[in-house]
């Protein structure tokens, strides 16, 4: 054996992911066992080990249902409807008829680099009841007025539309790089033996896009399994709890509260579901391709 | 082993890669240890506005004292709480801080404040009877004083005079029922469904708990560590408060406000239970500054005016962990005089905490503070444990909110809320059993 440069140029990155990721994430495990807190943090003495206990009191917690309720419907709704937006968006960017692509490209890409902070408040005029822009759009069409931040029933599809405006950009880019990959050729074969544009879309654009899609899939599911900023700075997780996404809910109780026992708890129950819905995807695409 | 290279290259990597970590530490400490001379210099942690206004306080002290350095760091408040906590996990503690006086009791169960009745007793500028006793008593956690009241705050009830007038209240409610009625009378006036009486949002906790220590709860029992919340007297002030949303005196949600000034100024309500910090807003938003249009006054108690409100304020605080102490208390004293006290009510509108400063005639002829000195007189302090917050603002503005939406009757609710108090205060039972 000899001393090979690759662990030397390694050794920096390997240190920082072990020390600010590793120790961390074991940390926060055996953590997730204690009831360490407040006090805990004065005095490390005073914490016990209460084994599944914070595990225990999640599961007959109404709130964690609650938040867990809201994290899948808003994954299961804005998941799909941003892919699709998405996708076609940037069909529609990827085609010759249009023109000013770069100036589309970069107005769709804009909401993704905007800071949440300032598109919320634009966001909180918009879904003014009162004075609200969408409200006034849709007194034209005969809807009467929605409290759209403040009512239980509405709030979450408000989270959900922000979201895709916010977020669609990010995956557009990544359909675009998809779509270009695909040859020529293919369109031009097809077309000669007659198929129509649907034809076109499922037969070739779909089947050659589907590794991009899985990744999409995958990413944009992690993504928003951790929904945060959205309901953190519109609603802070009301009406009546509407909102309250599961790692909201972590974040007021470990860093507001600071149960951090409790909330490493909860950040290890999104960890297990996070994980079994993209072995399910993985095992869903393996099976397509077999 | 055998894939991952031979020994020696194993320790030449944990020598390299250790030099690469200690290195900066290195660097800090030398940066650290040149700091020093024959003047002291003590950190000051303000918050928000105080901590950029007090700036303007810290030269004279330093003429007075020429042996220390007030070193200002302002903190803004959202994230007080939390930098504080973090900085003392990390053994990083200013020398003082000014502390809202509902966050002391969390410190103090940290472990983190220094007892100041040794202090108190030598001093000859700070003494109990110089405050408001409902004030001074938030500072006493455990049978000690952590804390010297800096500036005070209580809520009160900001009014629209021309609409009271309106419906036949020449002079402010005076108590439950005649709040109730005239919060009637008033909607009946407006008959707007966008117009109300009053601004009682489930997400501010702060009446909800005023109007249930006027009736005599004791919000928690047994040497707060149960929920009290499901006793008569909490539940019949609850549902007292609850009755303005079912009838319809109030504004259901919080999206609706995105402006209180605007809203109280276009009468969206007459009614606006809040601190003193307010007062300049109100006298911009309401073109009015000598209380013709509007007004405040006391909180009615359920049978006379003025009820009891809540002991609000910052207090300031001395470090355990502080090297210099003397020099930190010289520096409360100098911010606990009459003189520092009014200026400092120039430049930040905060209310002083020293009783005789509010024999100046800024106070006395000034139509809305004079209101918050009648309210001063009943103030109480909310439970000093380091729970507090928690529970009012995760549980009970959440269970407002479900009662005042009809989801659960106040009962019900408070029940509710019992049982997750309870839970909540679990480690608090257990420590008192421990110690």
């Amino acid at each position: 054996m000899k001393f090979k440069p690759v662990y030397f140029f390694l050794a920096p990155a390997l240190t920082a992911i072990f020390v600010f990721f590793f120790i961390p994430v074991i940390s926060a495990f055996i953590i997730s066992f204690t009831d360490f807190d407040i006090y805990a943090i004065g005095d490390y003495s005073k914490f016990r080990f209460t084994g599944l206990d914070n595990y225990y009191k999640l599961f007959d917690n109404q709130l964690f249902w609650k938040a867990l309720t809201n994290t899948f419907y808003f994954v299961i709704i804005s998941g799909p409807i941003s892919i699709a937006v998405s996708l076609g968006a940037a069909m529609i960017l990827n085609s010759k008829l249009v023109k000013f692509k770069g100036i589309f490209r970069l107005v769709y890409f804009m909401p993704v680099v905007t800071t949440l902070v300032a598109v919320s408040i634009v966001w909180r005029f918009i879904y003014h009841p009162e004075f609200g822009l969408l409200n006034y759009g849709l007194s034209f069409v005969g809807i009467e007025k929605i409290d759209w931040l403040g009512d239980p029933f509405w709030s979450m599809p408000s989270i959900i539309i922000l979201s895709i405006w916010k977020n669609f950009g990010y995956n557009m880019i990544i359909f675009i790089a998809g779509l270009q990959n695909i040859p020529e050729e293919l369109y031009e074969a097809a077309q000669i033996e007659g198929a129509n544009g649907w034809q076109r879309f499922t037969k070739i654009t779909l089947p050659m896009l589907a590794p991009t899609t899985v990744f999409i899939t995958i990413i944009t599911m992690i993504g928003y399994f951790q929904l945060f900023a959205e309901p953190y700075i519109m609603t802070q997780g009301g009406p009546l709890d509407s909102t309250l996404s599961i790692v909201l809910y972590m974040y007021q109780e470990g860093f507001r509260w600071w149960n951090m026992g409790y909330s490493s708890a909860i950040a290890f129950v999104l960890f297990v579901i996070i994980l079994a819905g993209t072995l399910i995807q993985m095992w869903v695409q393996k099976r397509r391709e077999a | 082993m055998s894939s991952y290279g031979k020994q020696g290259g194993l320790i030449n990597r944990l020598v390299l890669t250790g030099g690469l970590v200690l290195l900066p530490l290195i660097l800090l400490l030398v940066g650290c240890s040149k700091q020093e001379s024959s003047v002291k210099e003590i950190s000051f942690w303000g918050m928000g506005s105080e901590g950029e206004k007090i700036k303007i306080l810290i030269p004279e002290f330093e003429k007075q004292n020429p042996g220390i350095k007030v070193k200002v760091q302002m903190i803004p408040w959202t994230a007080a709480q939390e930098k504080l906590i973090s900085s003392f996990a990390a053994d990083n503690m200013p020398d003082l801080c000014q502390l809202g006086n509902t966050w002391v009791p969390q410190f103090v169960m940290l472990d983190a404040l220094e007892p100041l009745d040794d202090f108190i007793s030598k001093s000859s500028k700070i003494k109990a009877e110089n405050y408001f006793t409902g004030i001074w008593q938030t500072n006493e956690v455990t049978g000690k004083i952590y804390g010297i009241p800096w500036y005070i705050d209580t809520r009160l009830i900001y009014y629209r005079k021309d609409i009271f007038k309106k419906v036949g209240y020449d002079e402010p409610p005076k108590n439950w029922e005649e709040l109730l009625d005239l919060s009637r009378k008033i909607v009946k006036y407006q008959n707007d469904p966008n117009k109300y009486a009053i601004y009682l949002p489930t997400n501010e906790w702060a009446p909800f708990v005023i109007f249930g220590l006027q009736n005599g709860s004791d919000i928690l029992r047994d040497n707060w560590t149960y929920g009290n919340f499901s006793a008569p007297e909490f539940v019949e002030a609850f549902k007292y408060l609850i009755q303005f949303h079912k009838e319809r005196l109030t504004p259901m949600g919080v999206s609706q406000v995105t402006n209180v000034y605007q809203a109280f100024e276009q009468e969206f309500f007459a009614m606006y239970i809040s601190g003193p910090w307010n007062i300049p807003e109100f006298k911009k938003w309401m073109k009015d500054s000598t209380g013709e249009k509007w007004g405040t006054m006391p909180i009615p108690g359920k049978h006379s005016s003025p009820g009891v409100s809540l002991a609000g304020g910052s207090s300031l605080v001395m470090f355990k962990s502080s090297k210099s102490k003397p020099e930190v208390w010289k520096f409360i004293e100098f911010l606990s005089t009459k003189k520092t006290q009014l200026e400092f009510y120039k430049v930040t509108n905060n209310l002083p905490a020293l009783r005789s400063a509010w024999d100046e005639p800024i106070f006395r002829d000034d139509p809305f503070i004079k209101s918050f000195y009648e309210q001063f007189q009943y103030v109480m302090p909310t439970p000093k444990i380091a729970e507090w917050e928690q529970i009012v603002f995760s549980k009970l503005q959440q269970y407002a909110e479900y009662a005042a939406r009809g989801t659960m009757t106040a009962e019900e609710a408070m029940k509710e809320m019992d049982k997750g108090v309870d839970i909540i205060l679990e480690k608090r039972r257990w420590m008192i059993s421990r110690y």
